[in-house]
């Protein structure tokens, strides 16, 4: 049996999820300290 | 202990923070990327499993940070029940939720591998269920913590089940001990390893790169919360 799909597999499966992770945690972190920052200056 | 104290001031925390998000996560990043050339272009093929064996460099490090990040949620619940540092409870649910991806990935991966070398996607033998068990775990937790928040409480509930919940970490540790699974015994212990140097070292890159880079994550979760938090207190003095 050739391996290098499932290989492929997990590691695009798993890059693929960490970077939507990353993602997903810096634009959470950039609105919530933006929306803290905001209301400071009022 | 003096220096978890100082810590708990969110500003003294943030000030740290900052300057350690990008740092952590980038350097996580340079090493998974110079991991996956090594693994993907620079070992060779296992006598046994084949090419196969290359999915063993993101496998392992999604399976300690799985634990891992169990064990972060314990630690940060003790701390917070016992010392009532504000911070462990916001660590704790930071980690929750990239621990549970990482426990799923390592499934996955795990299911993956599985299906050109055992010639099957699952078995219910000991590591794998047990592994599984604790993703289910993760899971209540999340949505434990989040009725908690919801309800206005003071985050002990989580944190009891966050300690508890370690009761599954030796479970799966020592499953492929105490049980005759399909899954191998450790190969990787304090005693040594039973994987050729030849196709061990790349693993010295991924295993520090995800373990960066999944610090960096709860890194920027911790600064997201503490915002959120910020906003609602200052909202609840305007209201007031």
């Amino acid at each position: 049996m050739n391996a290098w799909p499932f290989v492929i597999a997990a590691w695009a499966l798993t890059v693929g999820a960490s970077a939507v992770l990353a993602g997903l945690s810096y634009a959470g972190m950039r609105r919530a300290e933006a929306a803290a920052e905001a209301l400071r200056r009022r | 202990m003096q220096t978890l104290h100082a810590l708990a001031n969110p500003a003294r925390f943030l000030k740290i923070a900052r300057p350690l998000t990008p740092a952590t996560l980038w350097t996580g990043v340079v090493l998974i990327a110079v991991g996956a050339w090594a693994a993907l272009t620079r070992t060779p093929p296992d006598y046994l499993q084949g090419e196969s064996v290359r999915i063993l460099y993101i496998h392992v490090p999604t399976a300690w940070l799985g634990m891992g990040a169990w064990s972060g949620i314990a630690v940060s619940s003790i701390v917070y029940l016992v010392w009532r540092h504000p911070l462990a409870h916001v660590a704790a649910r930071a980690i929750a939720a990239p621990g549970a991806l990482f426990a799923a990935l390592c499934l996955a991966t795990g299911s993956i591998w599985g299906r050109p070398t055992w010639g099957t996607w699952w078995q219910w033998d000991g590591r794998l269920t047990s592994m599984l068990l604790l993703f289910f775990v993760y899971l209540a937790y999340i949505a434990l913590a989040r009725a908690d928040a919801d309800r206005g409480g003071d985050g002990r509930i989580p944190a009891l089940f966050g300690v508890a919940g370690t009761v599954l970490l030796p479970i799966i540790r020592y499953s492929v001990v105490w049980w005759n699974t399909l899954h191998q015994g450790p190969s990787i212990t304090l005693a040594g390893s039973s994987i050729d140097s030849a196709l061990l070292w790349p693993l010295a890159l991924t295993l520090p790169g995800f373990t960066l880079f999944f610090a960096g994550v709860v890194l920027m979760r911790m600064r997201s919360m503490l915002a959120r938090g910020r906003v609602e207190a200052r909202m609840r003095r305007m209201a007031a």
